[in-house]
């Protein structure tokens, strides 16, 4: 299948098979008004499978999401047909908003408008915990 | 130091310098009498509690300060549904420090995100209670005269048991601690808590399930309560509450010089003809309490 190559904008790559669409929406990509591509299921050397998402139109994408969702994932940004940039993505130290806190007896559970603010503290095992009640972050 | 949430905010030496205070106020009471004058504490007790409130209070009172506080969230523009926030911040307009107990976790660390003042953590759920722990740290040096070089062995509900855990943290950093764990298989020693204190820390411990066989070797007992609003299931609660009952007749393996603690309430883990038994020293605990949250309101508010 092809998709166009774009003449500014960003390619988000190496993002692993199936975890598109959750970035897709942690992006809000949904509400831009350019083009937009999401290629699922591309075959990758280094990864088998993976999913590519297109933008057309040089965003500034929040990197703490991306490095929470995966730090694997690569960003080029192109100019005039040209990759003029790559953002390094790293783990997150700290996440705010991005995923709830499931623990009933945390504050968050009663206390609304709490912002959910998760902490990394293990880089090697990607293990995130509440602030509040230092319970580890679920799986998704 | 801003706020005490969690036993860990305190470094090894600033554990040192409070009981060092502590121990000073034991020895000079009349010389802290004034320290906190025209000084006010809010208690904020958004759930009930006997001996950490009127501890708090108490040690205040004897700093030569005021107290102010509620006691049961019905009390308070909480059962209004006022957040926790809004609460402190207007508690901050009046006090000088916090001392707060909540029923959810992490409820004292939102409130020191809010405050304006310096708050302590007296207790969240089944979370954090540092200053039990700060409790403990002083019975056990002022009953043995050291931190270092001794066998700790913690009986009872040691899953769920919060005061348990700090304690392990707490006492990890000191040299030569062994520790004994003694419980039932459901209620044993998370193995976070093994895996990232012990094992970590290359400290060593043993587990087993019979107080009697591990009494004798012990410089230290410490004795958990089986709390009932921890289990799921009241079969289980009844079946395993009485598991690990001390009684003076068990005391006769163990040394002259033993040390029993509680955190208490206690409900019947410890016999009453334990009492008056030399080596009890859990109502001293609950004394020496008052000595550390003293020392602990001064540091605070920054007191000489």
């Amino acid at each position: 299948m092809n998709i166009d190559g774009i003449t500014n904008g960003l390619v988000i790559d190496h993002i692993e098979a199936g975890k598109g669409m959750e970035l897709y929406n942690a992006l809000h990509l949904g509400d831009l008004n350019s083009s937009v591509a999401l290629i699922k299921n591309v075959s990758s050397h280094k990864m088998g499978k993976k999913d590519i998402i297109k933008v057309d139109e040089v965003l500034d994408v929040d990197l703490e999401v991306l490095g929470f969702i995966d730090p694997n994932i690569t960003v080029n940004i192109i100019k005039d047909n040209l990759i003029v940039g790559k953002k390094h993505i790293e783990l997150p130290k700290k996440v705010t908003n991005l995923i709830k806190c499931k623990n009933p007896r945390c504050i968050t559970s009663t206390e609304q408008e709490l912002p959910h603010i998760f902490k990394l503290t293990d880089p090697k095992t990607r293990t995130y915990r509440c602030i509040y009640c230092e319970s580890k972050a679920k799986e998704n | 130091m801003d706020n005490l949430i969690d036993i860990l905010d305190l470094s090894v030496e600033e554990i040192d310098e409070l009981v060092e205070k502590a121990k000073d106020i034991i020895n000079n009471p009349d010389a802290y009498r004034e320290k906190c004058r025209y000084k006010k504490l809010a208690t904020l007790f958004f759930e009930p509690s006997t001996r950490t409130r009127l501890s708090f209070e108490s040690a205040m009172l004897d700093l030569g300060g005021y107290v102010i506080g509620f006691s049961g969230a019905n009390n308070s523009s909480a059962a209004k549904g006022e957040s926790v926030a809004d609460t402190v911040r207007t508690v901050g307009c009046y006090a000088d420090i916090i001392a707060m107990r909540h029923p959810k976790e992490g409820a004292p660390l939102v409130a020191s995100m809010h405050a304006g003042i310096p708050v302590i953590n007296a207790g969240d759920g089944g979370h954090n209670h540092p200053t039990q722990t700060l409790t403990d740290l002083l019975t056990i040096n002022m009953e043995k005269g050291r931190f270092t070089d001794m066998t700790i062995g913690l009986c009872g509900d040691l899953k769920f048991g919060r005061t348990v855990h700090s304690l392990i943290e707490a006492m990890s950093r000191y040299a030569g601690i062994r520790f004994v764990f003694i419980s039932p298989k459901e209620l044993k020693l998370p193995s976070y808590v093994v895996d990232d204190y012990l094992v970590k820390n290359n400290i060593p411990y043993e587990e087993t399930t019979d107080l009697m066989s591990a009494l004798p070797g012990l410089d230290i007992l410490y004795m958990t309560r089986v709390q009932r609003e921890r289990f799921f299931n009241e079969e289980d609660y009844i079946r395993l509450k009485d598991s690990y009952i001390l009684t003076r007749e068990k005391l006769s393996v163990a040394r002259p010089d033993l040390t029993v603690m509680h955190p208490l309430p206690r409900v019947n883990e410890i016999s009453v003809d334990v009492d008056d038994d030399d080596r009890a020293a859990y109502f001293k605990q609950v004394r020496y309490g008052k000595f550390i949250r003293m020392a602990l309101i001064l540091k605070m508010l920054g007191i000489e």
